[in-house]
């Protein structure tokens, strides 16, 4: 691909959906653009290359995003933040919350389903703690496609093999030949809805706790940030946010600080919280 | 070193899955059916049992079926590793005493994640 092309590629993922690409990735654009461009009947990348340079149709446009997003994620993915949703923040919130009775939280890069739903099932694990509230996830993506899949809710036999305990498994889903569907009950406690992270999220509302990972590695230090001050501005001041294992708030939010001993999890620096509860809940 | 006993009726299964759990860090024998599956028992109780359902002489069922009635029978973790993939069978070992399932084909992510399930080790930091 020409140094031209790339640079074209390059901003318009970057205008788009936040994607910061580096010249050395020159070779994902060839081996997934490919068949976009095959798709809509170009002969070739290069043709595809030249159409996008005068109006390009935003159908087009969509589906180069979303053939650039890595969908990668797994049931109950890295296992200790889930642990730290059980231990420390639900029975937490379940303090918290008592006169409210409700929680809201956001699954802020869904991709095809395995989070959320990961969330809804500890929820329901635990009902002990949080017995008949209302209890909404908000699970969002920017790919129509992936989130198309996330509603479907039915998993490959590899997939549902990867995180998920086997007793979760026969007790939440149903056998279709060779897949695995989630049980409406589960299914019904998440909504998908299409968002990008780069847009205005005041319309989402406000949420307990926010969900944001695996997804910021792929945006560059000033994405990041304005991601992470529009979101600090989305959960109230006792909330909670959750980022990946390669992800971290250092040096890049000011309005986060990572909780001790609980890895991945990060409350507001100038937030309102019940220290003594929280971290008695944190000691278990 | 963790001792993990691999059972199952095919040499190439047994290789695979041996490879798999050294290179996570586990000492590794192997067995081709229940009966002698249940002789090696006798001599060390293994910390983990991989086991196949259907082999000759005795299946992975009624081995596991006797191995829990063992003195030490209840200390090994038993994960199936079966071709079986219905509820029914699923139902059937979690009620017999097995404490994860895993449907054929596997991979190492698949055995590592369920290793790591059962308790047998700790999840590895990205
Ligand atoms: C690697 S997956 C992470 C899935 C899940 N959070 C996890 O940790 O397993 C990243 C997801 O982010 C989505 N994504 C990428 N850019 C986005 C943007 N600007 N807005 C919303 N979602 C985006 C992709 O479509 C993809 O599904």
């Amino acid at each position: 691909m020409r140094i031209a092309d790339f640079d074209l590629y390059k901003d318009m993922l970057m205008k788009q959906s936040g994607l910061t690409l580096s010249a050395d990735k020159c070779y994902l654009l060839d081996s997934r653009l490919t068949p976009v461009a095959k798709k809509w009947d170009f002969a070739s990348l290069d043709t595809m290359s030249v159409a996008l340079r005068g109006m390009p149709d935003p159908a087009l446009v969509k589906d180069i995003v979303e053939a650039m997003t890595t969908n990668e994620t797994s049931f109950f993915r890295d296992g200790k933040p889930f642990e730290l949703f059980k231990e420390v923040v639900l029975p937490y919130i379940a303090k918290s919350r008592s006169t409210q009775r409700s929680l809201r939280i956001w699954c802020a890069a869904s991709s095809s389903g395995q989070e959320p739903y990961s969330l809804a099932i500890t929820a329901l694990e635990n009902q002990h703690l949080i017995p008949g509230w209302k209890i909404e996830i908000v699970a969002t993506d920017i790919s129509d496609d992936i989130l198309e899949i996330a509603r479907k809710a039915e998993y490959s036999q590899f997939e549902v093999q990867r995180g998920l305990p086997i007793q979760l498994l026969t007790k939440y889903f149903e056998q279709n030949n060779e897949n695995w569907k989630l049980k409406e009950e589960v299914r019904n406690m998440v909504k998908f809805q299409n968002f990008n992270l780069l847009n205005d999220m005041a319309t989402l509302g406000l949420f307990d706790i926010i969900l944001c990972r695996n997804v910021l590695i792929y945006f560059n230090e000033e994405t990041k940030k304005e991601i992470l001050i529009k979101m600090a501005k989305r959960i109230p001041s006792d909330g909670f946010l959750f980022l990946g294992g390669a992800e971290t708030v250092l040096g890049i939010s000011e309005d986060f600080t990572p909780m001790s001993d609980c890895r991945g999890l990060y409350v507001l620096r100038e937030g309102n919280y019940d220290m003594e509860a929280l971290e008695k809940s944190a000691a278990g | 070193m963790k001792f993990c006993l691999v059972v199952d009726d095919s040499r190439v299964v047994r290789k695979v899955a041996r490879r798999i759990v050294e290179g996570l860090g586990f000492s590794c024998d192997e067995a081709e059916d229940g009966q002698k599956a249940y002789d090696a028992c006798q001599g060390t109780m293994p910390d983990v049992i991989l086991l196949d359902w259907n082999m000759p002489v005795m299946s992975g069922i009624e081995f596991l079926e006797k191995l829990r009635e063992m003195d030490n029978g209840s200390g090994p973790k038993v994960i199936f590793c079966t071709t079986e993939n219905d509820l029914g069978h699923i139902q059937r070992a979690m009620n017999s005493g097995a404490d994860e399932y895993i449907m054929k084909p596997f991979d190492s992510e698949i055995i590592e994640s369920k290793f790591v399930q059962v308790g047998l080790m700790e999840q590895a930091a990205e």
